[in-house]
Formats: C-alpha cells, structure tokens, sequence
C-alpha cells in the first residue's frame, strides 16, 4: 500500500492539535509518535515545537529518538520540516538557557533576537522576503504575511537561508539543506499561505 | 464572547444579545482576514464554564489564525488544558488581579507571548480611569496604567485594554485612554471597546499608537467585515495583512468607512470571472 504518510514527531511540546488539524482540512493523514519504527518508516518527518531548546533536545534524548531522526534525514534522506522550535532544533547550537548542541542537520547556531527597541519576543504576522527558490513557497509571492512568535533566531551562512524576515533587522524565517526543511514561523497558524506551505511539503513527501 | 455556550454581542457590560454558534463566527471572521481572534467566556462561573475544552477544539479545529482564549481563568493547570485544546494564548483579568502569581506561572512555564493581560477600565472622574473586575462589577480602586504598568512587570507579553463605557456604544474607540496607556508600557497594546464605523480603527493606531484594534459587535453585521476594516486601514497608510482575494484595495470608502459603491459604467467593465478552488 502506498500511502505517503507524514509522521509528527511528538516529544512533549508543540501545538501537535493545531497541525494535525491543518492536514486534515488539506485532505491528508498524518501520524503522531515518538515510536522509533513509525518515524523510520515515514515517508516525511515534521518536526513541532513550543517552548524552550534545551528541553525539547532533553526529551528527544529521554525518548532516544535522537539517532532515528539524523538517520532518517541524512541516510535515508527523505524530507524532514523544523516548524518554530523544531527548526532551531537542526541546528548545531543554541545558547537559549546555556549553551546546548542541537541536532546538527543544518550548520549554524540558535541566537536571541536582538530587537533593537522593539519587544521580544517578536509575537504577530510579518511578511517574508524569498532569497532563493524553495519548493515549500511554491505558489507563494514574496512578501506573504505569516506568524511569529519566537525569541530566538537560526544564524546560517546565507546558501541555507530561503527567506527572511525583517524585525529590526533581517532574521532567518526559513531555511533549506537538501531534504531538511526549517520554518520559523506558524504556517498551521498562517492561515491560507500557511496551509500552502504545508501542502507543499506533503507533495515533496509524496514523490 | 460566549455566554452560556452562545456568542453574544455585548452593550456597556450588561446588556447581552445572542448572535449565534461561536464555531460560526470563528470560521467566517477567520476566512475573512482577522489576524487573531479573542474568546471570552462571560458565563456566570458560579453555575458553569461554557467554554469547555471540547467547545473549545471545535471551534479551533477551523481556525487557522492564532487564537486567545479567556473568561474566569485561576489555575495554571486550566490554562494548561485549555492550552492543549486549541488555545495558542491565556487572556487574564480577575484572577491576575486576585492573585498576580498567576501571571508570573502561566508566563513562566508557557513564555510570556503566552499571556495577554487583559483590563476593564472605567472612567470614575474626569481623565480618571479605574480598573474593574468580576465582568466590570467590582472597581479595584486601581489606576488603569499602574495596572497595565504591573502585569508587564508580572510577565504579561500584552495589553488588552477594554473600555466598558465605550462598549456596545459605537462612539468609537477611547482614543484618550489606549493613547495613556501606551506612553507608559512596553509591551503591545490591543484597543478594544466602542467601534461604529471602519474607519475608528485607523483612529487608534494613527492617534492613540495602538498596536491592535479588537472588536466585536461590528464584525457580526456587515458581510467581510474584518476585511473592509483592514482595507480602511491600508488607505489610510497602516501596514495590514491582506491577502485575501476580495481585498478591496482599489476601492473607495466614505469618511465613515463606508464601502462606496462602484460607478455603472465600471461595472460594465467589470468582468465577472468563475472562482477557483479555494481550502479556505
């Protein structure tokens, strides 16, 4: 039976609800766990995420699921999306709460916003300016309004940023290496363009 | 609002006229370009709560924009659980006043995005604002700032900021409170209270230096109604999101906010196209 199932990874912290909800009203299953087989043998990995860093690499290591989601992206190479925290979580670093490793899978580091006279954490719609072409914006114009909330941002070498986002100064709202996909913000909270973008990803997992 | 597990629309604090199922409205003002939406439950706690966490992931299952959820909140474990049925945001007002820990809690475990600090002000002698509590029925004999100054202290991450005697009035927004407010916090401030007409709400970002404008009432009579604010808004130099197909970008508003009605000859321009397939 061929059916390109997606799998939600769930650790103990994300809005998994509000995802699922998304795919439902796009027409499409997903799968929620932490089971070592079922993530192995999704067809794409999305990986949620509210909170802080360090806890969430803290639960992914108590579940020892560490392992099965580096090998899934980088021998299997098949399509994994970071959505908010989970997109920080690719990183090598971050130094939220201390300094803490990440999961490696695309190089850089996790940085608190500077803000610059404006609150942080940047919490509101704001549009994204595209850098390079991406298969998740497919469909997207540049300057499409989507959700932030988030304290902290990813600092890459530019070749991974795919757009960025102006909140006093330009921050990474997305990034690509290969098959790993990460988004800063909500696209489950991003209404119409959003859903797109998830739609897009399912499509990247269905080939 | 919800009152009794039905939306209300809402005059001075006490008078309460049924609208409808709340899953309604969420799924029209959602597809209609709001960009958050605010749920609060006014129910007398004493007899029940109406926003159950089932009501709760009913209505959120449609809604695809961030969505605040208050209305009698004390605990952190019901913020919790409201949390995990749909809400992305915890609004307090009485029990943050009663027991301030509760905010510095809910913020503290959730983050302070987390948490809208939300305030009922009364205006109790001229240029005299109090806070109230209890639905505005108890005055807590504080100042509104010294509030508002205090729940950022406390952890709140943003104002919402409520006029009871503009409510329901459509007098528009207190221009002269939100702008009072503002100058001494640091934290967004969302006006409500008092909308009439599209154009208030241009009022209070480009007079008073509100970060957003709420409203009720407005939104459940008029058809695309956050849209044609939004689209008031954008004319008059305000940087909204409007991605929506029926935008209302070239057209003309009144000094009300009015939609102006397209000229005949336009309409014979006008060329009517089929629809494409749109999930929301």
């Amino acid at each position: 039976m061929s059916v390109s199932n997606i799998c939600i990874v769930d650790y103990g912290m994300g809005n998994i609800g509000s995802i699922t909800n998304a795919f439902e009203i796009l027409g499409h299953s997903v799968d929620v766990s932490s089971d070592r087989e079922v993530i192995s043998s999704a067809h794409g990995l999305i990986l949620p995420g509210v909170g802080a860093f360090p806890k969430a690499m803290n639960n992914l290591r108590d579940l020892q699921i560490l392992d099965v989601i580096k090998d899934f992206a980088i021998e299997q190479e098949k399509p994994v999306l970071g959505i908010c925290l989970g997109m920080q979580l690719l990183a090598t670093s971050s130094e939220e709460n201390g300094h803490h490793l990440g999961l490696g899978l695309i190089p850089g580091q996790v940085k608190k916003i500077p803000g610059n006279e404006l609150p942080v954490p940047q919490v509101g719609w704001n549009d994204i300016n595209l850098r390079h072409d991406s298969s998740i914006f497919e469909g997207i114009l540049d300057n499409t309004d989507f959700y932030f909330v988030h304290s902290y941002y990813f600092s890459c070498e530019r070749k991974f940023v795919s757009s960025t986002t102006n909140y006093g100064m330009d921050l990474t709202a997305s990034i690509e290496c290969k098959n790993v996909f990460g988004v800063q913000f909500h696209p489950e909270r991003s209404h119409r363009y959003g859903l797109k973008v998830l739609e897009n990803f399912h499509k990247l997992c269905s080939v | 609002m919800i009152k009794d597990g039905i939306l209300v629309q809402s005059m001075g604090f006490n008078k309460y006229l049924p609208i409808g199922h709340p899953k309604t409205t969420i799924e029209f003002i959602s597809r209609w370009n709001v960009d958050e939406i605010i749920v609060l439950d006014i129910s007398d706690k004493k007899k029940d709560i109406s926003l159950t966490n089932g009501l709760l992931k009913l209505i959120s299952k449609n809604c695809f924009v961030p969505i605040a959820v208050g209305g009698g909140i004390q605990t952190i474990e019901h913020a919790k659980s409201l949390i995990s049925s749909g809400a992305d945001k915890i609004v307090l007002n009485t029990h943050a006043f009663k027991e301030n820990s509760l905010v510095t809690q809910i913020s503290d475990q959730f983050g302070s995005q987390c948490v809208v600090g939300s305030i009922d002000a009364k205006i109790v002698a001229p240029e005299k604002y109090r806070a109230f509590i209890e639905n505005g029925k108890i005055d807590t004999k504080m100042n509104v700032t010294d509030w508002a100054k205090k729940l950022q202290i406390l952890g709140a991450g943003e104002i919402f900021l409520n006029s009871i005697d503009r409510d329901g009035s459509k007098l528009g927004y207190d221009l002269k409170l939100i702008e009072r407010v503002k100058k001494e916090i640091d934290i967004p401030l969302i006006a409500c209270g008092g909308v009439g007409k599209f154009s208030d709400f241009s009022d209070a970002v480009l007079i008073s230096n509100a970060d957003a404008c709420a409203a009720g009432n407005i939104f459940h009579f008029v058809e695309h109604s956050t849209i044609l604010a939004k689209a008031n808004m954008f004319a008059r130099g305000i940087n909204v999101r409007l991605d929506n197909r029926a935008s209302y970008i070239n057209r003309s508003f009144d000094s009300d906010g009015r939609l102006l009605m397209l000229e005949g000859q336009k309409l014979k321009e006008t060329i009517l196209k089929r629809g494409s397939l749109d999930i929301l």
